[in-house]
């Protein structure tokens, strides 16, 4: 059980906590009038000129190599940057995944022409990228994925279908998982690669990206066909049968970082403003148990930060944050809906808590469901412990 | 932490904290070889400055010894004796060798310093004090003529009443009516609700050395216990169950290295109460589950679960609750209103 250690998380300095400020500073202007009801969708919203003035400040690609467009920086500088930008409710959509997992992901596995082409740019805020992992018949499964490459004249021909693609109708880019080879008996895992595939491209060639609108009316992840898309020999990502491995790297980026246990934090800041100092004891309470809880979970993630920056792989670590960090992102929105007695609505013309209020309950199943279901992640720990 | 100081612990109560000693020690039999041990390896001093006997050791390297010593649930005052010894230095007072405790723990406790010629009188009672009965000496934090002062209150000084906790830890009513010279006496400069944040700090790191066994034996438990002709650990609803311990462990954890930064830094309020309330929360789910994936086995005598996790069921109360911790966690968010908060957060 060695495996489920926390390492110490690097502890905060002045530079990191005047980072902090100087974060703040540019946030109190920017989302000077940006209204709760837009604040509650935290990494969900996006404005691509907001990211670009995050580029120009160089909190995009922080750890990344100068060469690159990066700017060298620490894991915990990072971090303070994603979470102020989560607190504030700013609207980080746009590059999110890009600066999250995809550059990484590139960094680690791409050619030095991928690094050239793509590092830079997401580090201006320029590019939006977008997961093509999950599939119709492949969703927790992954390894069922269906959607193939095949070598071809010129590079490689792809066929399948991909769903459940956020920002697909927006991406540049998506980093697509699909077969390449075939499963070996001993290894279902093996045969899988990764691509990255220009959209606009691949949208003039066989690639047809289509809405599905969510329960809370909002567009915000698609259906992407792909029908005898041919991709250049080049756009392979990492080595031909090591999707897999690649995949799983991804996800340790995925799954730890403050934006899963942030979500909700809008609805936290409303009930404050809401119920004044005045509180009754009972809701006291039940702010500070949520709290009490923020405060382990920033401990947790700065932890996997550090592990990250030194190379480790804490895969499992990440799974326990993100399963520890939704739990609460869905329990808050339940304990701090009894604290008064406003009814959710998002109509216009309502007060800005019962919008925020109504927005988390439309929105906060999917937390636990995105990026690896509750009951995949505790699979993945339960493995970690030695059961599996 | 180093591994060295680590492995000594482990060995340590690996050798003198087995089954015989908690059980013998549940029938109120102080286990003094272990003590002995516990005090010859240095861990008693591990919290001290070196000017009052420390031997230099870290805030953190005392905590994590402190949390090793839980995972064994010694049944020793080792965290007692390291608060003790934290007040009675802080007040600059000499630090006497053997088992300390500290009075009062309950909130509505109050002891008496009044002056007696050139030395001081002490009276009152104090409830549920840690091993009182085997305390050298008691160090207490009493109400004085020009504000809170410590004294250092010496066995034989006070009578004593057994109480105990639900790990039959000794928690006794202590009743002082006691002369003490001028040296025994110093002005405080921690007040009392920094005590309780000591304590509740110490107790937090307790409570996640004590989860972190419960994690391992119940692992172990599931893996080997076959049902439906295999181990119970290969059924899913179990895996899940295991998994929600585990985080419940690596939170309690968490939240005690931000207790052991608060007790290394300004005792922060916010910090340590969080934490307490965290790590008492993650006690009682983890407790639960590990007692129904042992089914009946778990809730004997002879079986070992209960020695921690009776601990875990008195720890989380002690120094103050989740639902009091909490309180104070969230007045503090509300009085830093909705721009504060996240602020208040970030430099807890
Ligand atoms: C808002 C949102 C955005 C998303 N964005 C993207 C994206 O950008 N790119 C992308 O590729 N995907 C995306 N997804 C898809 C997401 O990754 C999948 O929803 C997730 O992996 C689960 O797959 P599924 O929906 O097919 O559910 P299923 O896998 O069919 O699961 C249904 C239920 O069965 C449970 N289950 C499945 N297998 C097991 C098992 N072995 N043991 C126990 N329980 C099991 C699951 O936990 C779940 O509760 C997004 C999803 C959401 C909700």
């Amino acid at each position: 059980m060695q495996a489920l250690t926390f390492a110490p998380p690097p502890p905060p300095n002045d530079q990191t906590e005047a980072l902090r400020h100087e974060v703040r500073d540019f946030l109190a202007v920017e989302l000077r009038d940006r209204p709760a009801q837009k604040r509650a969708e935290s990494w969900s919203g996006g404005d691509p000129a907001f990211s670009r003035k995050m580029g120009e400040r160089g909190w995009l690609g922080m750890m990344w190599p100068k060469k690159y467009g990066g700017h060298e920086r620490s894991a915990l500088e990072r971090y303070v940057v994603l979470e102020e930008m989560l607190a504030a409710g700013a609207p980080v959509g746009y590059h999110w995944v890009a600066e999250r997992q995809s550059g990484p992901n590139i960094l680690k596995n791409g050619t030095q022409a991928q690094r050239d082409l793509i590092l830079p740019r997401i580090a201006r805020g320029e590019l939006c990228f977008c997961i093509g992992m999950s599939e119709p018949d492949s969703g927790s499964d992954l390894a069922a994925a269906r959607t193939r490459a095949e070598r071809a004249q010129g590079g490689w021909l792809v066929n399948g279908t991909k769903v459940w693609t956020s920002s697909a109708h927006k991406a540049d880019y998506m980093i697509l998982f699909c077969r390449t080879g075939a499963k070996s008996d001993d290894d279902r895992h093996a045969g899988a690669s990764q691509f990255l595939v220009d959209m606009k491209q691949a949208q003039q060639g066989g690639m047809t990206v289509r809405p599905i609108i969510d329960m809370h009316g909002e567009h915000h992840f698609n259906e992407v066909s792909i029908e005898d898309l041919l991709l250049p020999e080049d756009a392979l990502l990492g080595k031909e049968g090591d999707g897999w491995k690649q995949v799983t790297g991804e996800l340790a980026f995925e799954r730890s970082g403050p934006d899963r246990f942030l979500s909700s934090f809008t609805l936290l800041v409303e009930l404050v403003r809401e119920l004044g100092p005045a509180a009754p004891e009972r809701a006291a309470v039940a702010i500070g148990r949520i709290t009490s809880h923020i405060l382990a979970l920033r401990r947790l993630s700065r932890s996997v930060a550090g592990m990250l920056q030194n190379g480790e792989d804490p895969a499992l670590q990440a799974s326990l944050v993100k399963d520890l960090g939704n739990s609460l992102e869905q329990e808050m929105v339940e304990i701090i809906r009894l604290l008064t007695d406003a009814e959710p609505t998002e109509a216009e013309g309502n007060p800005p808590y019962s919008v925020v209020l109504a927005h988390l309950i439309l929105t906060a199943p999917s937390f636990s469901l995105r990026g690896g279901t509750r009951e995949i992640l505790r699979g993945i720990i339960a493995r970690g412990l030695g059961l599996r | 932490m180093t591994d060295q100081l680590a492995d000594s612990a482990e060995k340590l109560f690996t050798a003198h904290a087995g089954k015989a000693v908690l059980g013998a020690a549940e029938q109120g039999v102080f286990p003094q070889p272990l003590w002995d041990a516990v005090v010859e390896a240095g861990f008693t001093a591990a919290l001290l400055p070196e000017e009052a006997g420390g031997f230099g050791a870290t805030v953190a390297e005392a905590m994590g010894l402190l949390r090793i010593s839980a995972a064994y649930a010694a049944p020793v005052p080792l965290g007692e004796t390291m608060l003790a010894g934290w007040l009675l230095a802080r007040a600059g007072l000499a630090v006497p060798e053997g088992a300390l405790s500290i009075a009062p723990v309950r909130t509505k406790d109050r002891l008496t310093l009044t002056r007696d010629g050139d030395g001081w009188t002490l009276t009152g009672t104090a409830t549920r004090i840690p091993w009182a009965r085997d305390a050298a000496a008691i160090a207490v934090l009493a109400e004085g003529p020009d504000g809170p002062a410590v004294a250092l209150l010496p066995k034989g000084s006070f009578t004593v009443a057994h109480d105990r906790n639900t790990a039959h830890e000794p928690r006794d009513t202590i009743t002082v009516e006691a002369t003490l010279p001028a040296g025994a006496v110093a002005l405080a400069n921690t007040t009392a609700a920094q005590l309780r944040a000591a304590g509740a700090a110490i107790r937090t790191v307790q409570m996640a050395g004590a989860l972190s066994r419960v994690l391992s034996i119940t692992i172990g438990y599931v893996q080997t216990r076959v049902q439906f002709g295999r181990p119970i650990g290969k059924f899913q609803a179990i895996q899940q169950n295991m998994a929600i311990l585990a985080g419940q462990s690596a939170a309690a954890l968490a939240a005690a290295d931000n207790a052991t930064d608060a007790l290394a830094g300004t005792l922060s309020p916010l910090l340590v109460g969080s934490a307490k309330a965290r790590a008492g929360e993650a006690a009682s789910i983890g407790a639960g589950l590990a007692h129904q994936a042992h089914g009946a086995i778990g809730f004997t005598q002879e079986y070992d679960l209960h020695y921690v996790t009776k601990r875990l069921w008195s720890w989380r109360d002690e120094f103050g609750n989740e639902a009091e911790w909490n309180a104070l966690v969230g007045r503090a968010a509300l009085e830093a209103g909705p721009d504060g908060l996240w602020p208040l957060l970030t430099a807890a």
